[in-house]
């Protein structure tokens, strides 16, 4: 089983309709239930809104730990505040993260900063901006470096380990946008919105064993 | 390289049916809304919005159906707007597939709505939609604010009032020019560029395209971060691709 962890924020639909579109025949459950995500073989841990809810979410359904445990052990997809929330902490209401992996989530600046085209810098990054591979991954199977990815956040990582940064992407300065380390990857981007080469990822995903 | 403005081709939506009229009078059929979604997907659409347009409550709940079964096929992101009342409305309309949920005439009517939503969903899934008309009044002139499709006066300046609905909490804004919409005359570029000179949020220009430089103007001149359109798009007269290409060849960061 494919388990989509749901913890009550926001919209899984897109998530699942994504799966369900590159592995019809797979079994693919949205649950907040430990005991699917201790069954399931590979574990998507997506998450929107602000990192405060989310955390809080989280607790209130007693799913930490297994978060923490499907982390360690089997193929984990992380996606946009499902990545933030795997560091230490954010700038956003200075909240503590899981701690499972080192760095912390910031702001972007936009004070006096200009996009490329000359205009202020808004805030948050929305739109299709491009991924540039920095490690071989096998969830980069057959997408071409740069390709372009679905984003929408105000919070960027800045990870502690540079070896874990699997990409990065350029909004004024340069991010990391997805991190892979042992058996986790995780995106900044929404693969689930990013048509042909995020359903790619998403199929390299279900298809990745570790 | 960079981020890559947006197209965002709109779909107006009554009864089931995509349709297309000028200032909502003798609306054309223009397809069922499924296959029209999933063909603006296949020329490069970047996100796609969709107008309730249906006047009678009875059929509201059409559009809920309509927003699944596009989600099932089609993986970018969806707007949906027209007649989003409460926030119940706004959580229905992202539990079936919307990624967006654009509101508009129930922020007038009671702001609150937009910090509500924003606070319980995220501020990346509420769009403002603005619609806003040159007003001149004695010697002073100002953009503003129109509800109920451009029929009722708020006597609210449209860049004061983005510049609030982003403090409230809206992840973008749609901002439509009445007096361009339906002209083909291109963009009110003035009033993009007030808002979007005032406002840290993305802005979508709308109300005008005629042709494809009005896009690239929507973004050289008037700052939009993403531009849409309706009946260019809708009758053929031109593909998402050739306006994509047009713009990359104006130097405009697209995706291809």
């Amino acid at each position: 089983m494919i388990a989509i962890i749901d913890y009550g924020m926001g919209n899984l639909k897109s998530v699942f309709n994504a799966f369900k579109q590159v592995s019809p025949e797979a079994d693919i459950k949205v649950t907040s239930n430990p005991a699917d995500i201790k069954k399931a073989h590979h574990v998507v841990f997506p998450g929107q809104g602000a990192m405060p809810d989310c955390i809080r979410e989280l607790d209130e359904r007693n799913l930490r730990s297994s978060v923490i445990d499907a982390a360690k052990t089997k193929p984990f997809l992380g996606i946009c505040i499902g990545l933030q929330m795997l560091f230490d902490k954010s700038e956003e209401g200075n909240v503590e993260g899981l701690g499972l992996l080192g760095g912390t989530i910031k702001r972007f600046n936009n004070q006096n900063t200009a996009d490329e085209s000359g205009h202020k810098l808004k805030i948050p990054h929305m739109g299709w901006n491009e991924v540039s591979q920095i490690s071989h991954h096998p969830l980069w199977k057959n997408i071409n470096n740069n390709d372009r990815f679905y984003f929408v956040h105000s919070y960027y990582l800045e990870s502690k380990d540079k070896n874990i940064v699997s990409a990065e992407t350029s909004y004024a300065q340069k991010f990391c946008c997805a991190i892979a380390k042992e058996n986790i990857f995780a995106v900044q981007f929404h693969p689930e919105k990013s048509s042909t080469a995020g359903l790619q990822l998403i199929k390299n995903f279900v298809q990745w064993s570790v | 390289m960079s981020l890559a403005k947006r197209i965002i081709p709109c779909l107006d939506v009554t009864d089931g049916r995509v349709v297309k009229g000028i200032n909502f009078l003798e609306l054309k059929d223009a397809g069922d809304p499924v296959e029209v979604a999933k063909k603006y997907n296949e020329q490069g659409a970047d996100e796609l919005a969709f107008l309730d347009i249906t006047a009678s409550s009875d059929n509201r709940g059409l559009i809920l159906h309509i927003i699944e079964n596009v989600a099932k096929e089609v993986f970018i992101p969806l707007t949906v707007g027209g007649g989003v009342r409460t926030p119940e409305d706004v959580r229905n309309l992202l539990n079936a597939g919307a990624d967006k949920v654009s509101i508009n005439t129930s922020a007038i009517v009671n702001p609150d709505i937009v910090y509500q939503t924003s606070s319980r969903f995220g501020s990346q899934c509420i769009v403002v939609a603005i619609d806003a008309k040159l007003t001149v009044e004695g010697s002073k002139s100002f953009w503003q604010v129109f509800t109920h499709g451009g029929r009722n006066a708020t006597g609210l300046d449209a860049v004061e009032w983005a510049a609030k609905m982003a403090s409230l909490g809206a992840g973008e804004l749609l901002v439509t020019s009445m007096d361009r919409d339906g002209t083909k005359k291109g963009f009110d570029l003035e009033l993009i560029k007030a808002i979007s000179d005032k406002v840290d949020v993305p802005i979508i220009a709308s109300g005008g395209v005629g042709d494809l430089q009005h896009l690239v103007d929507g973004v050289k001149i008037g700052g939009a971060d993403a531009v849409l359109a309706a009946s260019i798009f809708h009758f053929g007269e031109y593909t998402i691709n050739e306006a994509k290409a047009f713009m990359k060849s104006n130097h405009i960061e697209i995706r291809q």
